[in-house]
């Protein structure tokens, strides 16, 4: 079956001699949702960017839904649909002629582009501001405004690089179902992201590059499945004791009326929750330190950088 | 949909998206050549025109007229392709058609269209303004076309060309001032270069912008200091290097694709 996105030995040396990508291997599953997490300068952008022929390789190829980036790009890039990470359309075009102007450049008929662009704006809760000027929409509804460009052709393929960056929480959860509306739909999403929950609670495979190689790449079961410690945070309704402990657990208390617990594969959380009773301590609320994918991340990253 | 049919399409995108923003800036766009020459008509037409009497055989407003609208074609069509391109880069919404499959040469057939259509409705204004100044008679409708059209492309192509080196806004109005509006005012607009010395009339002669206004005075008056088919052989010449020139940029990414 051919991947909806494949990358082999990939590399990319700007014109300063900087190797922003080290020969990386990929491949994203037809409707697959997945995302490429990475630090600042790690190589996601340059990579994603060499996919939709913004970013001229140095090496390698790359090929959308089995098409060459390169040496078939026309049918490539009528597959593609691109949210890059900042804001890229006239800032004086209205709303509407933006997502129907970039109809016009995929070659959809303007009564078709019209109609795609009607259904985008309204989904997107944009139909209102068609006649506004981009620049004057909130950066959340310019975040929305790209993807309804992105989509107006309704690719195969949809890249979005860091979609929700700068969005407030309650249109970021909005956004996201959106995005998980889509990939049902059949639309493989490739997301960069530096919300790791947000990666967490959409994606089903997760590739982790650093420094411009692929660290990981493998499902988000399996790579979360690595997570050897999680940290639990359990609010108090007094303060500890003199003396505490919790035998078997590490642990500190870096407030009062506040545990942090760090709990080990395989330990059971009941265990902490029989000893607290025992020892007459009352648990208010719990929650995990941090993100999961978070956790794992840092750790990943941190030992690919040693 | 066939690769030709998107191309087709894709063109008359890039065509009226560029019509729509030179519309929609009118004021920065048509009003200013009216103005401009209309200040040239009543001053140099009317008020020392007067005084000069005929040149070239034709009365003085009536021979610099055509120079004029061959002025404003060539300005207008230079500046909006340069200043519109280079808007889309510096706004990186050129980054919009990179991503769509439109080939570099509909790209450029694009913008170069949309710097003839600005060219041409310049073009239009001045010479129905001329006409509250002075009568004009074609001479050869086809010349004047063709004239006008050839080097409407090619100017765009050049304006084209700056807008890819040109790294900050200050780079798109270096040629237009050095180098376009001192050969123009030196291409014979204003003057015959009959009138100049055997050495300067051959150093006019190296000046493209010559060919041009005088073809154009060719059509519209039947007057012109140069060979006509020369001039078109000329501007068909430029319009190939410029236009080829141009497409291996546009597919080198050269100002756009890191």
């Amino acid at each position: 079956m051919v991947a909806a996105l494949a990358v082999e030995n990939l590399s990319k040396v700007y014109g300063n001699g900087f190797e922003a990508l080290k020969g990386i291997t990929l491949e994203v599953a037809k409707g697959d949702f997945f995302a490429l997490l990475g630090p600042n300068g790690a190589g996601k952008s340059t990579t994603l960017g060499i996919v939709s022929g913004l970013v001229q390789k140095s090496s390698g190829s790359a090929y959308v839904m089995g098409h060459d980036v390169n040496g078939d790009a026309f049918q490539a890039r009528r597959s593609l649909g691109v949210v890059p990470q900042e804001f890229n359309f006239n800032q004086f075009e209205k709303v509407y002629d933006i997502v129907v102007t970039q109809a016009g450049y995929f070659g959809l008929k303007p009564s078709e582009a019209r109609a795609n662009a009607e259904e985008l704006l309204k989904a997107l809760d944009l139909w209102e501001k068609r006649d506004t000027p981009s620049r004057m929409l909130s950066g959340g509804m310019k975040r929305r405004l790209m993807i309804a460009r992105a989509l107006v052709h309704k690719p195969d393929v949809l890249i979005l690089d860091e979609p929700t960056a700068g969005v407030d929480i309650e249109l970021r959860r909005s956004m996201w179902e959106f995005m998980e509306d889509l990939n049902k739909k059949g639309t493989t999403i490739i997301l960069t992201t530096h919300y790791l929950e947000e990666a967490e609670q959409l994606c089903r495979n997760i590739a982790i590059i650093n420094k411009g190689e692929i660290v990981q790449c493998t499902s988000k079961r399996e790579l979360l499945s690595q997570l050897t410690t999680e940290t639990f945070v359990f609010d108090l309704c007094e303060s500890l004791p003199e003396g505490f402990s919790l035998e078997g657990f590490e642990f500190s208390s870096p407030a009062d009326e506040t545990l942090e617990v760090t709990v080990e594969k395989g330990q059971s959380i009941n265990r902490i929750f029989t000893m607290l009773t025992e020892k007459g301590l009352e648990v208010r609320s719990m929650r995990t330190k941090s993100n999961r994918l978070e956790e794992l991340f840092v750790n990943l990253v941190r030992e690919s950088n040693s | 949909m066939s690769p030709m049919r998107v191309q087709w399409v894709a063109f008359q995108t890039i065509v009226t998206k560029e019509i729509r923003r030179f519309m929609r800036i009118w004021q920065q766009t048509l009003l200013p050549p009216a103005i401009t020459m209309t200040l040239y008509f009543i001053i140099f037409g009317n008020l020392i025109g007067s005084r000069i009497g005929e040149m070239g055989g034709v009365d003085y407003m009536a021979y610099i007229v055509p120079g004029l609208i061959m002025m404003s074609v060539i300005t207008n069509a230079y500046g909006n392709v340069s200043s519109s391109f280079f808007s889309n880069k510096f706004q990186r919404s050129i980054e919009e058609m990179m991503v769509a499959p439109v080939y570099p040469v509909t790209i450029l057939l694009g913008f170069v269209a949309g710097g003839v259509a600005r060219g041409v409705a310049t073009g239009v204004i001045v010479t129905m303004l001329s006409l509250y100044f002075t009568d004009l008679q074609v001479h050869h409708v086809g010349v004047m076309v063709g004239v006008v059209l050839l080097s409407a492309i090619l100017f765009s192509l050049g304006g084209f060309i700056n807008a890819v080196f040109a790294t900050k806004f200050d780079d798109i109005a270096i040629v237009p001032t050095f180098i376009i509006t001192p050969l123009t005012y030196l291409g014979g607009v204003f003057y015959s270069i009959s009138l100049l010395p055997d050495f300067w009339q051959d150093v006019s002669k190296l000046n493209p912008i010559l060919y041009m206004v005088n073809t154009f005075r060719y059509g519209v008056l039947g007057v012109t200091d140069i060979n006509v088919y020369v001039a078109f052989g000329m501007l068909v010449l430029f319009i190939l290097i410029l236009g080829s020139y141009s497409i291996w940029l546009l597919r080198r990414g050269t100002g756009m694709r890191q």
